[in-house]
């Protein structure tokens, strides 16, 4: 049982953020982010349950030269575990997927996902030919990941195990639009927009 | 009897053409026997990321994050897949994200496979019922064409667009045949 609680492990990643991606998947993540401050350079995806993972993809593909992060749920990793495969083919050494474990679907009741039953996570991304996959269930872990997914050479995955509560929603904007054009302007400049 | 229209157009390089031409950064693909010259044009192009999927779902999700770092998308799939991107559809109508979609068709023009009709005949009306905007690709001369302005109007509208190629331009004729490609 791990005593890491989601909040503080997230924004143990995104402080001092310097000029991160990060890509939030639906759910209690992307309140997390939220949380930690709304920022221009985090896309929260309100839907697309399974695809977070493989938009940081995208992203780290268009962009080798930023560091981006995709922070995601347990039951949203499960949806979409083929994509470690396809990150594995790819192997971007710009992306982290990082999943904050709490082993239950939270935004439907709390009802347990596979992870609670033992499915390792860990081990498939590490199987799929991720650079680096951990599992992390101590506070000690957290400032090297921090510097894995600040510095090091990925793709890079972890499992990070937390304690299973409901915490306090926190609200990043919601219109897709919005939240896609404040990301392009922010990254590539006023231009974007005539993309 | 399936033959395909005897191809007055090499449609594969066609398209690859169009979208070297167009910009295109990344492709995306679940492998179709109707797509495998284009496919092989893809990861021979230096200038495109063509990237192998596991079901085409990941495709728009890679489509939206290569759009919000700055490269155009397209994805390449048949007719099948386009039932496995359903919801994910929605996450590119939301934001808005343009999208290319080329489809090979199955299920239609003597199919010979009855396990393929169901996706393909309702292929057009799903990518509708999504925001998607459909155009079709009849013979192997108007493919290329249809693409280059799909395409257009996917990135100048920002919208998905999709080009089902005719099952009548494959022409996939039997297991026999369709094993020996």
């Amino acid at each position: 049982m791990s005593a890491l609680r989601r909040r503080e492990v997230v924004r143990a990643l995104l402080v001092n953020r310097g000029d991160l991606l990060v890509v939030a998947g639906l759910g209690s993540t992307a309140w997390d982010c939220a949380a930690t401050g709304d920022h221009p350079l985090t896309f929260p995806m309100w839907g697309g349950m399974g695809c977070a993972a493989v938009t940081g993809l995208g992203l780290a593909l268009a962009q080798p030269a930023r560091r981006v992060l995709v922070v995601t749920g347990d039951g949203e990793m499960l949806m979409g575990l083929g994509s470690l495969a396809t990150i594995g083919v790819q192997r971007p050494a710009n992306l982290s997927v990082v999943v904050i474990d709490n082993e239950r679907y939270g935004e439907t009741g709390m009802q347990k996902t596979h992870t609670a039953h033992g499915v390792d996570l860990a081990a498939m991304a590490r199987a799929a030919g991720f650079a680096s996959a951990v599992l992390v269930r101590e506070a000690s872990a957290i400032e090297s990941l921090r510097q894995a997914v600040h510095h090091g050479a990925g793709p890079h995955f972890a499992q990070v195990k937390v304690v299973a509560e409901k915490e306090a929603i926190t609200l990043p904007p919601r219109e897709g639009t919005l939240l896609k054009n404040r990301f392009r302007e922010a990254l590539l400049g006023a231009s974007a927009s005539l993309q | 009897m399936n033959a395909p229209l005897p191809a007055a157009v090499d449609w594969p390089l066609a398209v690859h053409q169009a979208l070297s031409r167009l910009g295109f950064g990344v492709i995306g693909y679940v492998p179709d026997a109707g797509h495998k010259r284009l496919i092989e044009l893809c990861h021979g192009d230096a200038r495109l990321r063509t990237v192998v999927l596991s079901t085409e779902e990941e495709g728009i999700g890679l489509a939206t994050g290569a759009w919000l770092g700055g490269a155009k998308t397209a994805l390449l799939m048949q007719s099948s897949g386009v039932g496995n991107i359903v919801n994910a559809l929605g996450v590119v109508r939301e934001c808005r994200i343009p999208l290319l979609l080329v489809v090979t068709m199955r299920g239609e023009y003597g199919e010979f496979n009855p396990w393929q009709v169901p996706m393909g005949q309702a292929t057009p009306e799903v990518l509708r019922a999504m925001g998607v905007l459909v155009q079709r690709a009849d013979t192997a001369d108007e493919v290329a064409v249809q693409v280059d302005a799909a395409a257009r109007i996917a990135f100048g509208g920002y919208a998905a667009a999709a080009v089902l190629i005719s099952q009548r331009v494959i022409g996939i004729k039997s297991f026999q045949e369709q094993a020996a490609q």
